[in-house]
């Protein structure tokens, strides 16, 4: 049924919807529906107005402190017609929000954004077309505003007096009448972020900051290293201390459970000090040589052109295995009450946590409920899925009462799962005309992604006495990519070959970390494009606009190197200056970089100056959101390329607090910090929070290499790699 | 027992004498700004002021602070009448995750209340031992000064 004939029943607002979904999900021509309407079609399961007038927005995105619950709460504003502290944001969560899946890949605002902006603007169409019977004037000529349906008599109906029976209980449909740009009173804007305020407080902003009635504490002891077994563990001497409620063993997996925190803490080192452990295993360190001696999977994903020369130029380079390193270690809360198991959770998807929960506990999906809490950070798959594993394997153990666990520093720094080791090696040759005639680029990496989905995939599932199965490790399929993400370059070429080689077995556990392998894939296109650069002895911005042929990368190309002064720069002693460009997964935000550093040679030391970048992610709902998440992405990246690799021996990670993983303090952020964001009005939103951190991994390369003349290939390049590479030329 | 003085309130807590002070804070006294990041002094996240000086709750035990004067965030201001150091993060919009903050904020104020002026050199500087894993130093040193601004005017 269509919105007309739907209209056309008049009063019969109560329709039947046994349609299958599938079917709904496309109109008759064919056409998509927007967003995350495409697998959640009803508009009610988006917004819902009550007859007092207030309106919830439901969305299935989780808020991380990227400030989606702000931007998605001013889209629903502007096309919904009321201001935005009319508003009521609900997040994910398994028993009122649309399965949305995971909140990632910079895809909230592609998926809800969409959703709800088509959404808001058919719930208003149909608000408007329900006053017009009602004050029988035609529907054109009547405007929303505030909360109401206003007639050119000035007479009006409030939202809440139209949405007696089931006005919204429609399928939305794939075309909507947006708000005109020109009128936009939320959109766009800058908007303060709504959790701020609680968050410099002392609200309840986070998980951690959960306390129900008759909560407990606990705390696990988790194996030495990966696959170790447990031998022995003697509890009496934890369950003897005070407050302790409990020791739970199941296998290896290990806790216990005391009525305060710091009790439970004193506790599980009293319990991990009686366990004894065979022995798992680690790992040879040169992890490169080893991963490249595994068996890969290999796929030709680029193949244009014909080679026509052999490369004349080669390079290889290496990443290490990086951490997601929240601030706050993981934590979660379970209760298991009246036959169901609620668990409060920083997870990035409620649905594949509870299906994952589901099954290590047994229960069936509908009895369990997964409801997101803000977090600590996030950055990707770390180990707030295990703690929800966790605390809901611990609350059945003690129905009624509600369990709180938080994992330690150690625990989260040696078991959350790392963004992977990869390995890169790009061959080009250059015409007499200074362009790029043949590319050819292999990258080898794990998989990318090990979310649950699957109990196999919590430590919990992997750690009790029956062990789950985990979910096979795949790949993500282009255009989008997992370890192959961003390796096809957006640059015109006459002839280009990608191979991904994708290595299934996996040698230290790995998932998603912010921008998956195209951290990887652009700091080594990004690289080499300027080492081509000065073999062509080209200028490395003018390079780049030699080899890109669309509009929106040129334009933020161009926007930064005016911005920085790229012409005019002057050279300092000791200093040099870098920049990249990439369109994150080919197909989403466009981002360029410029950086200047200056280099100690004796020491290796890096100081980031002046850093200038744009970002074009579409439509921008809000300007300063945008620029926040994407200052964030510079300095990460900054500290993954500076600084950070997981470090380990034959025994342990050895990388297991800040002291053995350092990241980057204050004075080692960049002196300035310049964010562009070019707003695209009308453009489909591109999404943000992934787009920094390749190029900014290779404008702090290119800049080093600028400033010594050393080309360093390798991620970290910390003081001690920067002087020994330095010493050795 | 033990009597804390909290954000000029007393308290008499029954607990361990070695429990961290953070502990205290978040479970007995049900505060929530100081936060658990570390429990090694590495990572500042705990960060609360005792008589005047930036600490780290997670390893100061409370048989330490008997008598003496601990600041929270919660005795800065509240979200209706929200103190220099607060409002200043809000207007700077200085949070992702905002975990890191309020120990941000606590080793800010510390420093502020001797040099309300301080530079943004001595900002970093003062800042040091505390980690953001979000990125968001570039708005946490804007904060900083706009609170020294504040608080100088005030």
């Amino acid at each position: 049924m269509r919105r007309r004939e739907f209209l056309a029943t008049g009063g019969a607002l109560v329709i039947a919807f046994s349609i299958p979904r599938a079917a709904w999900a496309q109109d008759a021509e064919g056409a998509k529906l927007p967003g995350s309407l495409g697998k959640t079609p009803m508009l009610d399961s988006w917004i819902r107005i009550g007859t007092d007038g207030s309106i919830t927005v439901f969305t299935g995105k989780c808020e991380l402190g990227q400030g989606v619950r702000t931007a998605l709460q001013q889209v629903a504003a502007e096309q919904l017609a009321v201001a935005f502290d009319r508003v009521t944001m609900v997040t994910a969560d398994t028993e009122r929000t649309p399965d949305e899946g995971f909140t990632s890949g910079s895809n909230s605002m592609k998926d809800s954004g969409t959703a709800i902006l088509n959404a808001a603007a058919q719930a208003r169409e149909l608000l408007i077309a329900e006053a017009a019977k009602r004050l029988a004037v035609p529907s054109t000529q009547l405007v929303a505003r505030d909360g109401s349906i206003v007639a050119p008599d000035g007479r009006r109906v409030a939202y809440g007096e139209l949405v007696e029976g089931q006005l919204l209980h429609v399928n939305a449909q794939p075309h909507s009448t947006l708000i005109d740009r020109a009128s936009r009173r939320v959109m766009g804007k800058p908007v303060q972020r709504v959790d701020i305020p609680g968050k410099v407080t002392g609200g309840v902003a986070y998980v951690q900051d959960l306390r129900l009635p008759g909560m407990v504490h606990a705390r696990v002891v988790r194996p030495p290293q990966p696959g170790a077994k447990l031998r022995s563990l003697d509890a009496s001497a934890a369950r003897a201390m005070p407050g302790v409620v409990d020791v739970v063993r199941d296998g290896n997996f290990v806790a216990v459970i005391a009525r305060s925190e710091f009790e439970a803490v004193r506790a599980m080192r009293a319990l991990s000090d009686s366990a004894t452990w065979d022995d798992g295993s680690l790992p040879p360190q040169e992890i490169h040589a080893h991963l490249l001696g595994l068996a890969s999977k290999d796929t030709v994903i680029a193949d244009r052109g014909t080679a026509t020369s052999p490369a004349q130029y080669e390079s290889t380079y290496h990443r290490p295995y990086h951490m997601h390193g929240a601030i706050g270690p993981s934590c979660a809360v379970g209760l298991l009450q009246d036959g169901k198991l609620t668990v409060w959770t920083h997870t990035q998807g409620v649905y594949p946590l509870r299906a994952a929960i589901a099954e290590l506990v047994k229960m069936p999906p509908d009895k369990v409920h997964c409801i997101h809490m803000e977090g600590s950070g996030c950055y990707g798959h770390n180990g707030a899925d295990d703690a929800g594993g966790d605390a809901a394997l611990l609350a059945v153990t003690h129905p009624g009462r509600p369990v709180r666990v938080q994992h330690m520093r150690e625990q989260e720094h040696s078991w959350e799962p790392y963004g992977p080791a990869m390995v890169t090696k790009a061959r080009a040759s250059l015409g007499a005309d200074g362009r790029i005639v043949s590319w050819e680029f292999d990258v080898w990496s794990n998989t990318h992604s090990t979310r649950p989905g699957k109990a196999g995939n919590l430590a919990a599932g992997m750690l009790v006495a029956s062990p789950f199965a985990a979910s096979p490790p795949g790949t993500i399929p282009q255009p989008e990519g997992g370890g192959d993400r961003n390796s096809i370059p957006l640059y015109s070429v006459p002839r280009v070959k990608v191979t991904s080689r994708f290595i299934p077995e996996m040698p230290l556990r790995v998932s998603a970390l912010r921008g998956l392998g195209a951290y990887m894939n652009v700091f080594s296109i990004e690289s080499f494009m300027d080492e081509l650069a000065v073999a062509a002895k080209a200028d490395p911005v003018g390079f780049r606009l030699r080899h890109l042929d669309d509009p929106r990368a040129v334009s933020v190309v161009q926007a930064v190197a005016e911005r920085f002064g790229w012409s005019t720069w002057q050279r300092e002693p000791g200093h040099g200056r870098g920049f990249a460009f990439a369109r994150y997964k080919n197909l989403a935000a466009y981002f360029a970089i410029a950086m200047d550093v200056e280099v100690t040679r004796e020491s290796g030391e890096i100081r980031v100056g002046r850093v200038c970048c744009a970002i074009d992610s579409g439509e921008a709902v809000n300007p300063d959101g945008i620029r926040n998440q994407t200052e964030g992405g510079v300095v990460q990246s900054l500290s993954w390329t500076m600084l950070e690799a997981v470090t380990w021996d034959a025994k342990r990670i050895t990388s297991r607090d800040w002291g053995r993983y350092p990241v980057i303090r204050f004075q080692h952020v960049p002196r300035s910090l310049d964010v562009q964001v070019i707003d695209r009005p009308g453009e489909p939103f591109l999404g943000t929070g992934e787009a920094a951190q390749g190029p900014t991994a290779a404008a702090l390369a290119n800049a080093v290499a600028d400033a010594t003349g050393v080309r360093i290939r390798d991620i970290p390049l910390n003081p001690a790699r920067v002087a020994a590479t330095l010493r050795r030329v | 027992m033990i009597t804390l003085e909290v954000n000029g309130h007393r308290h008499d807590v029954d607990v361990d004498p070695s429990t961290p002070l953070l502990y205290v804070l978040r479970g007995e006294l049900a505060l929530n700004a100081a936060k658990f990041g570390c429990g090694l002094g590495q990572c500042g996240s705990c960060t609360v002021m005792v008589d005047g000086e930036a600490i780290y709750s997670c390893i100061t035990p409370v048989s330490t602070l008997a008598g003496r004067r601990i600041t929270t965030v919660e005795g800065l201001g509240t979200v209706d009448k929200p103190g220099p150091v607060q409002r200043a993060f809000i207007e700077e919009q200085a949070a992702q995750c905002g975990y890191c903050i309020p120990g941000m904020m606590m080793r800010a104020q510390a420093l502020l209340e001797k040099n309300p002026g301080a530079s943004e050199d001595e900002i970093r500087k003062a800042l040091e031992p505390n980690l953001c894993r979000c990125g968001t130093h570039m708005r946490i040193l804007r904060a900083v000064a706009r609170a020294g601004k504040l608080m100088g005017a005030k």
